[in-house]
């Protein structure tokens, strides 16, 4: 029975953490007083449901019970500073819908366009999703970040006060506003991606784990934002890039590249959902960095039926891509798609004409670099340029590949 | 900014470096990166120290020091080296530490170091 209750809990906890402190959230305007009202709504459940037996509507019990300590602790807050009715009839209003379990809205992407809110560090930005929306704690979050629990956790409580003494509003922005703050929560979810990303030695689980949440993220704000093809091409492009996760390694742990990786290792079901994604992307004739990205990737995909890349595709959604999204990832991307198409000498010179202090931390840049320079015959110049990639390696995969190639 | 990023080895480590044979491969990707550091302007200095038997220690005696044969303590790490890079903030200090060569046995230590006194 206890064991039951417990299981109840934690499954209540994963499956409506989000749910329940965005509409908590959206209704008291302060994250962290829903979050500590929620906490101990669970901590009662934990305390109760082994008791009493598991309610009929967990979720709703758990509301009541976290609007309540919202309450006790507005009306302490009242005495202390005589804040305001409004915040009363808000929560007693909550708690008439958390009554009706249809009338308890999802409001997550209200929480996602305030945690992306232009006020708030954008460094806080995909941290404060991970932890309100996913639940994620900011030890785990730290270190995903690589930084130290105390830096993250000063840097989400900072957010949090912003958001609430700033009066920011839980509200979908207006249509004029949406592409600009839809791109920010585009980009934070893109972040934890990329975070989980980079990892792609999986030498810390705690980090790959990211990319499942980033993937989470991206195909709830899709789900919520059907019209919008951005989200859906964010998350086709995050599906594409997860489906050859199996596939950048050999069995002795060594990076394989792209275009020697064995595509029947690629995830079939994870490339036909991000078609799907992609193909709904594209019906809204809108056109979008993300989507060209899952385009690309998309193309790279095809290889599993057609056994060679069409580059000369990829080389024009790069130059579209360079155009709207002059990212250095896109300028180098774009140099290495035109020296597939055409030749080596035109991608190089592309490559080169990217400005070098753009360049001098870039690891890509001195791959590419030392990959057209050897097949132009510039030996001299491709060791040097693989010594400078090999130098800014941070994947020890990856390292050891090249430094194979520069032996 | 300064940082010193130290470098801090097990025995087996510098049993390794010692190994004519292993130590071209230990040190390779360590050249590239320490040249990738000078091609972005961010080397300040840095060495690479013998292993530490060979060290000799300096003990407080009276007024003065008493010289003994190291190592400094018997740790299961010791220092194996440092680099000192100049960047604007320890955001990109972590960065730069994070491409540093990894190997079991080894482990970083990322600090600041001191401003002195006249740039204050």
């Amino acid at each position: 029975m206890s064991e039951a209750a417990r299981l109840a809990v934690e499954r209540a906890a994963r499956e409506s953490y989000g749910r329940l402190l965005a509409f908590l959230a959206a209704r008291s305007r302060d994250i962290a007083a829903a979050e500590d009202a929620l906490a101990d709504a669970f901590h009662a459940a934990l305390e109760t449901w082994p008791r009493d037996g598991v309610p009929d509507k967990p979720e709703a019990w758990l509301l009541t019970a976290a609007r309540r300590r919202l309450i006790d602790a507005a009306r302490r807050a009242h005495v202390r500073h005589a804040a305001s009715d409004e915040l009363q009839h808000a929560l007693e209003l909550a708690q008439h819908d958390a009554d009706e379990p249809e009338m308890f809205p999802d409001e997550r992407l209200k929480l996602l366009f305030v945690c992306a809110h232009p006020a708030i560090d954008a460094a806080a930005r995909t941290p404060l999703m991970l932890q309100t929306v996913l639940g994620l704690d900011a030890a785990r979050i730290a270190s995903a970040f690589l930084v130290k629990p105390a830096t993250m956790g000063q840097r989400l409580s900072r957010a949090k006060t912003k958001i609430r003494d700033a009066g920011i509003a839980f509200a979908v922005p207006r249509t004029d506003e949406l592409p600009e703050r839809l791109d920010a929560v585009l980009e934070a979810i893109y972040a934890a991606y990329g975070s989980g990303w980079d990892d792609i030695a999986g030498a810390d689980p705690r980090r790959k784990g990211l990319a499942n949440e980033a993937l989470e993220l991206g195909a709830l704000l899709a789900r919520l934002l059907p019209a919008e093809p951005e989200a859906c091409g964010l998350l086709a492009l995050m599906l594409y890039c997860e489906s050859r996760r199996e596939a950048r390694r050999d069995a002795a742990g060594g990076y394989v590249p792209l275009d020697e990786q064995d595509t029947t290792a690629w995830s079939q079901p994870m490339i036909e959902e991000a078609d799907r994604m992609l193909v709904r992307a594209q019906r809204a004739r809108r056109i979008g960095r993300f989507q060209l990205e899952a385009a690309i990737q998309s193309a790279h995909a095809a290889r599993r039926h057609a056994d060679q890349v069409d580059w000369e595709a990829i080389a024009l959604l790069y130059e579209g891509l360079a155009r709207i999204a002059p990212t250095i990832g896109a300028l180098v991307g774009r140099a290495a798609a035109v020296a597939e198409a055409r030749d080596a000498a035109t991608g190089l010179t592309l490559l080169q004409s990217i400005p070098s202090n753009a360049v001098a931390g870039y690891q890509p840049y001195w791959a590419l670099a030392a990959h057209l320079f050897a097949r132009l015959g510039r030996t001299d110049d491709a060791h040097a340029a693989r010594e400078r990639a090999i130098g800014l390696c941070e994947d020890p995969a990856m390292r050891a590949f090249l430094l194979r190639r520069q032996n | 900014m300064n940082f010193s990023i130290l470098i801090h080895e097990n025995a087996e480590v510098f049993v390794k470096r010692s190994d004519p044979a292993q130590r071209a491969v230990l040190f390779a990707p360590i050249g590239a990166y320490l040249q990738a550091l000078r091609d972005a302007g961010v080397f300040v200095g840095g060495a690479g120290l013998e292993p530490p038997q060979t060290a000799t220690v300096l003990n407080p005696s009276g007024n003065g020091w008493q010289v003994q044969d190291g190592p400094f303590a018997d740790t299961k790490e010791q220092l194996g080296g440092l680099v000192i890079i100049d960047v604007p903030d320890r955001e990109r200090a972590l960065e730069w530490a994070r491409r540093f060569p990894a190997l079991p046995g080894r482990r970083l230590e990322l600090r600041a170091n001191l401003i002195p006194p006249h740039q204050v």
